[in-house]
């Protein structure tokens, strides 16, 4: 077994090369397309997945999510990281080298 | 609190959210398994040209496709290829190829990449160059090995498609190898479907069920020792599973199939069912034939089913299984994929089985895909 994936606060993420990931009208939502599948995002996912974008850090995602959502600083943080460990999982992001 | 995204796979709310293209049945090889359709010959003279095609990957883009494939037959036949794959790539489709490889040059993968494409999956058939040139009906190892790795070098994401038969099974761990080495994001070892040139080849080609569990338990291994870096798609064939597939996540749920003289298809075996008039885009709209069309409406929802599907439980989970292999084996294409243990036909998937078991056929007696063929579904 490998070791589970560490969500640092200073790390910044990107989308892996094999997804596509983009705003979809017809589903009026976030979606991740890669060889063979689709995944629609819900709207917080598909916010947090904006922000991997090779730029934001963890806590700057913390701090845009805090503010868009007006929310408890700590609650967002955990969800968050929760779902950024997800995605990671699952081989949609990367954090950038 | 922010979840993992739920996967599209069961639901495109009415959406084809999933197009096929089989641009054309031509193909320089002759695969024993090939699941195009036995008289591929005579949709040559009834090929959509590029603006028809061009128009149809508009108006499933415009229905709300987000995922299209280019596929056949051997889709780089088609001198447009390029062209269709930029159209597609425009409206913000993820464009996958489908190819045996034969036909792609370095010059051309640069084109593809230029147009947009995303992802190419190339059909593979071993690790052994024998075997695969057996498989193959032509000698083409050598030079889909050389294309693989060319098609690495341009940077696509690919997957390895190699469908799995009694031939090859015994090479699946080298197979993984080959694929791990060629730097593989995904190897799928595909459970072979028993259609057309894979039907009237089936005694041949179907594995045992100790060989499939003796090729799981290495594709297990492997796993383990290669994690995250090739995803491995191993599914043991419905034949031995007791229930059949969610084929197409249902019919006319989230697939669109175009064929390459315009029918529009649920499935590309669709046609199987001889009954069934399928539209065709050249004479109906695209929303017409996906909502409206009596053929996509047919095996919908689950009005259709009868018993023991109609009152199962499990009717939601594989939409009682594939209505091609229904017909196909028991002559009726509502009733329950024999493939399922309660389906009062499973007897008929037994005896195959059976069939196959017996040791002795010899490679001689498999028959390659060629021209000239006109058998119908009763081929067995
Ligand atoms: C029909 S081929 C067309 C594209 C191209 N000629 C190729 O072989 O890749 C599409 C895919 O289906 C696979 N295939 C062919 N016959 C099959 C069968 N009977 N069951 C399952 N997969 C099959 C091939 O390996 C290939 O990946
Ligand atoms: S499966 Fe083989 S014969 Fe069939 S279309 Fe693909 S390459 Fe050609
Ligand atoms: S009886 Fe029909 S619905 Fe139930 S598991 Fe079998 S095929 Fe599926």
């Amino acid at each position: 077994m490998t070791t589970p994936h560490q969500v640092s606060l200073d790390d910044t993420y990107v989308i892996s090369p094999t997804f596509l990931f983009r705003w979809e009208e017809s589903q009026d939502a976030h979606v991740l397309l890669y060889p063979e599948g689709i995944v629609k995002l819900n709207e917080t996912g598909g916010t947090i997945l904006k922000y991997c974008n090779g730029e934001s850090t963890v806590a700057e995602v913390i701090d845009e999510l805090t503010a868009l959502y007006d929310a408890d600083r700590e609650a967002i943080a955990e969800g968050v990281i929760k779902f950024l460990e997800v995605s990671h999982a699952k081989g949609w992001i990367r954090v950038k080298s | 609190m922010p979840k993992a995204g739920s996967a599209l796979s069961l639901d495109g709310e009415g959406k084809p959210i999933w197009v096929l293209l089989e641009l054309t049945y031509q193909c320089p090889l002759k695969c024993v398994f090939c699941s195009n359709p036995v008289d591929f010959d005579r949709y040559r003279e009834h090929e959509l040209s590029t603006e028809e095609w061009k128009g149809v990957i508009r108006d499933a883009r415009k229905m709300g496709a987000m995922q299209i494939g280019f596929s056949g037959g051997e889709p780089t036949l088609r001198k447009d290829l390029e062209e269709l794959v930029g159209e597609a790539n425009d409206l913000g489709y993820y464009t996958n190829l489908i190819t045996s490889g034969i036909g792609l040059t370095s010059k051309r993968l640069a084109a593809l990449k230029e147009a947009g494409l995303k992802h190419i999956q190339l059909g593979f058939q071993s690790s052994d160059r024998d075997t695969a040139n057996m498989l193959a009906g032509v000698e083409s190892f050598d030079r889909k090995l050389a294309i693989a790795k060319e098609i690495k070098a341009h940077g696509f994401p690919m997957v390895l498609n190699v469908p799995i038969t009694r031939h090859n099974i015994a090479q699946v761990p080298e197979i993984i190898d080959l694929a791990s080495e060629l730097g593989m994001e995904y190897l799928e070892l595909a459970n072979v479907q028993y259609y057309n040139w894979a039907l009237l080849n089936r005694e041949q080609l179907l594995p045992t069920r100790e060989e499939l569990e003796w090729a799981e338990a290495e594709v297990a291994k492997a796993r383990e020792r290669l994690g995250d870096s090739m995803t491995i798609f191993f599914v043991i064939p419905d034949y031995y599973e007791g229930r059949p597939k969610a084929c197409m996540n249902g019919w006319g749920s989230i697939h669109l199939t175009i064929a390459p003289d315009g029918s529009a298809l649920p499935c590309s075996q669709a046609r199987t069912i001889d009954t069934l008039e399928f539209p065709n885009v050249r004479e109906h709209s695209l929303e017409w034939l996906w909502r409206e069309s009596p053929t996509f409406q047919k095996f919908r929802g689950d009005a259709w089913m009868k018993e023991p599907c109609r009152s199962c439980d499990e009717k939601e989970q594989d939409f009682g299984g594939c209505r091609c292999q229904a017909l196909l084996l028991t002559g009726d294409a509502a009733n329950a994929d024999p493939a399922c243990s309660k389906s009062p036909h499973h007897h008929l998937i037994q005896q195959a089985i059976q069939q196959s078991a017996v040791p002795e056929k010899h490679v001689g007696s498999l028959i390659a895909r060629h021209g000239g063929h006109h058998l119908g579904r009763k081929a067995t």
